[in-house]
């Protein structure tokens, strides 16, 4: 009997199934679940490091001593980890070595939508990718054995498509856990220029050799239908194209980068109308045509989002769409609903508190990045991982003094050990007046709680040493270190009024466990109660926009006991004492 | 015996649709067909809008069920019915728990949460779809948590379409750890016997 696993999840289970031994990653969505899912096979070394480029180092030095290693992350990720990437490209493998990427066209939970295989092209690596779970698997397995034999890493670039959707897969026999001897090989180990430029010749071999043997150990799937159409199709979007097109010619790539323009060619020459089709860039599109293989591609399709069906038929056969059964234009537009801060969270009054002082908000990326939105407000910029410091740093170096005087980071526990701490570093010694808002929750909250380096346990929830924030702070150099509690707005209010009015760099760590977290959450007997005697309907508890707390029909707030966490915020706000009983958490 | 079907699971975050999901997941290979589940992961906690998509049948590619295609819709929640209803198909089933949620931009007074829903999408659908309300939180408390109105509603579509009952009953026990086990048999039975109790829905 098949399994159904998640995409992530079977991207783990060949991960095992190759013998892997070592998994570092950093979290991110859609990627998380596959070091999660790793985790749970004890005879692999999983663990959570503080970035990517940190996890991606430790797989090439666990690669090196002679073990297969892996690292995962999303593809922003991989821009962090870019420098060890384009590097490990030349110096090869000992042990396989393996780096999961996972886009996310659509951006369901993302900053930019990147197409990742432009790193395939420009580091000069062999890159798959799957179109479901049982390739999920199946591709790592051969992305591990293609590592070995042409000495290289490979990419396995997934989409939140593949990495989230569940699908049957057949086991994998699986392999021993060896480990090679360790070889200490210095022309091929230590990059310094007269090594490299030996490497350097090497990867262009390696390259061209594996564009020659690419049909064969590619994992393609080339099928020929009864219509004219032939398309050109990899990993999400092939799903679509057998969906839509059940007539067309179907060149489905498994290995993307490099192509095997020689049996492309030779399927360009069975069709009538060659097209491509692929979510993002033209990437494969542009190959084909530098080969002077005539083909379509972007001039039909967006480089915009996520594909779908319905999208193939229309471009490309001109079918009607399924009908609805019930007209959309005939019913009343359903209002939205977006995500918002949870019910309890302790940080939520911080945001609370900024949007009163009306100060400007450099942001980082986080839950905390929903403070932008309805109700707080309380949010000017989002960039990426570890910007809000030198983001803030800059504003201040730009400004007068009034505008920096106004002036905070905001970022998280995990954000900040993740690559904020060089930028607290930069503003010290580059002396910065800035102010800066480190929150706290003791956990990497908004890809489903992850341990960090400053939460105590590791990925299997074993204590580990836990870096104290303050002292690491102080070290860095920061003038003043204070810790306020977030939930207390007033005090929040107080401390950050008082620093941005201070010269050099201050650290204000607001610190309160994630409300979702066991040691956070309140137990049933602290739900929330409403005296409706007391209550003048003034909705001052609505307008905190606590997911627990709703207005009812009649204007009494309506309080959601499975949801109430009794974290107090709309009885702290409530000025009639109405609200009562959110018992203080242990 | 059932060989092809579109389901879309709509809610609130927390309502369980994504257990739902796996289930039917498992379902789908206990009547030996292909099947492919996708989920949106993130915003259990934070009261978003959660769609998840279960196709299932001979041989599955996309993994979404796109706007007309849907069989069965399982509404968890009023707003997220109307939400979603475009997605259903000619001939198709939509089962809406009778439950509201008010989403902020009503609490903030932004926006109305819109009246008669149920009524309205009935109206709509005619003779073309056949949409049914069942009180499935009501059920869920019956038969011990709340959060068990997955499993009401999955019972109801079961006994809705005549599906091979056992199969569900199996993959529950599969699915749940031993503890949890008896209240969701119980709340699928409560779902079933609201279905049984009316004339069978046609797909």
């Amino acid at each position: 009997m098949k399994d159904i696993l998640l995409g992530n999840e079977a991207i783990a289970a060949g991960a095992y199934a190759a013998g892997v031994k070592v998994i570092s990653s950093y979290p991110g969505t859609p990627s998380t679940e596959i070091t999660e899912a790793a985790a749970r096979y004890e005879r692999i070394w999983c663990e959570w490091a503080p970035n990517e480029k940190v996890g991606l180092e430790v797989a090439i030095g666990a690669s090196m001593a002679g073990a297969r290693a892996m690292s995962c992350m999303k593809h922003v990720g991989l821009n962090v980890a870019a420098d060890p990437l384009f590097t490990s490209s030349y110096t090869g493998v000992h042990g396989g070595l393996v780096i999961v990427v996972a886009d996310d066209p659509g951006m369901h939970s993302s900053q930019n939508e990147q197409d990742s295989r432009h790193y395939a092209r420009a580091a000069k690596l062999p890159l798959f990718e799957p179109a479901d779970s049982q390739e999920c698997q199946d591709m790592v397995l051969a992305a591990f054995n293609l590592s070995e034999q042409y000495d290289t890493p490979v990419l396995v670039r997934l989409t939140t498509r593949v990495s989230h959707s569940r699908s049957p897969v057949a086991a994998a026999d699986v392999q021993g856990q060896t480990v090679l001897p360790y070889v200490k090989d210095v022309q091929k180990n230590v990059m310094m220029p007269a090594m490299a430029i030996a490497r350097h010749k090497l990867v262009e071999e390696r390259m061209a050799q594996l564009s020659q043997d690419a049909g064969v150990v590619g994992r393609h799937e080339v099928t020929y239908g009864s219509g004219s159409l032939g398309i050109v199709t990899s990993g999400t979007a092939s799903q679509y194209v057998k969906e839509a097109l059940p007539d067309a010619s179907v060149f489905k790539l498994g290995l993307v980068w490099p192509l095997p323009l020689n049996d492309l060619r030779a399927f360009a020459g069975k069709v009538d109308r060659l097209v491509i089709v692929e979510e993002l860039d033209p990437i494969i599109e542009t190959e084909l045509r530098a080969a002077g293989i005539a083909c379509e591609g972007k001039a039909l399709f967006t480089p915009l989002g996520e594909y779908s069906t319905s999208l193939l038929r229309r471009v490309l056969t001109g079918e009607a769409e399924p009908v609805a059964a019930l007209d959309r234009e005939a019913l009343t537009a359903a209002p939205p609903r977006p995500p918002v801060m949870c019910a309890g969270c302790p940080h939520k009054g911080l945001f609370m508190a900024l949007s009163r002082l009306k100060v400007i908000v450099n942001g980082d990326i986080g839950c905390y990045t929903l403070g932008a939105l309805n109700p707080t407000n309380a949010m000017d910029t989002c960039v990426c991982m570890g910007a809000s410091i030198g983001m803030a740093h800059g504003m201040d170096k730009a400004s007068d003094a009034a505008l920096s005087r106004r002036t905070v980071a905001v970022i998280g526990d995990s954000t900040f050990l993740h690559s904020g701490m060089t930028s607290l570093l930069n503003s010290v010694y580059n002396r910065s007046d800035s102010t800066i808002l480190i929150l706290d929750n003791s956990i990497t909250g908004m890809t489903g709680h992850q341990q960090n380096p400053a939460s105590g346990r590791d990925i299997r929830l074993h204590e580990a040493p836990a870096v104290d924030l303050a002292e690491l702070c102080r070290v860095l150099g920061a003038a003043t270190v204070r810790e306020v509690d977030p939930a207390d707005t007033k005090q929040v209010e107080k401390a950050v009024a008082e620093e941005v009015a201070r010269n050099g760099v201050s650290v204000i760590i607001a610190r309160r466990p994630c409300a979702l977290i066991p040691s956070g959450k309140g137990s049933p007997q602290q739900v929330v109660r409403l005296d409706r005697d007391r209550c003048t309907r003034c909705r001052a508890c609505i307008r905190i926009m606590c997911p627990a707390l709703t207005a009812g029909p009649d204007g009494f707030p309506v309080i959601d006991p499975t949801t109430c966490n009794g974290c107090n915020l709309c009885v702290r706000v409530c000025r009639f004492g109405a609200l009562s009983g959110g018992g203080e958490k242990a | 015996m059932i060989s092809q079907l579109n389901l879309v699971l709509a809610g609130v975050g927390g309502q369980g649709t994504l257990v739902a999901g796996k289930l039917l997941g498992v379902v789908a290979t206990r009547l030996n067909l292909d099947v492919k589940v996708s989920e949106v992961h993130g915003m259990a906690q934070r009261g978003g809008s959660v769609i998840t998509y279960v196709r299932m049948a001979p041989r599955v590619h996309s993994p979404i069920v796109e706007s007309g295609c849907a069989d069965v819709l399982l509404a968890f929640e009023e707003l997220e019915a109307l939400r979603w209803s475009h997605l259903l198909a000619e001939k198709g089933v939509l089962l809406i728990n009778r439950n509201q949620v008010v989403p902020m931009s009503v609490s903030m007074g932004k926006a109305t949460y819109p009246e008669n829903i149920i009524q309205n999408l009935q109206q709509a659908a005619g003779e073309k779809a056949l949409v049914r309300a069942l009180p499935a939180t009501e059920l869920a408390l019956q038969a011990g948590s709340s959060r068990a109105v997955n499993m009401v509603m999955i019972g109801a579509m079961c006994a809705g379409l005549e599906l091979p009952e056992p199969i569900f009953r199996e993959a529950i026990d599969s699915v749940f750890p031993e503890k949890l086990r008896a209240l969701n048999q119980q709340a699928f039975s409560l779902g079933s016997a609201i279905m049984k109790d009316s004339k069978t829905l046609g797909i």
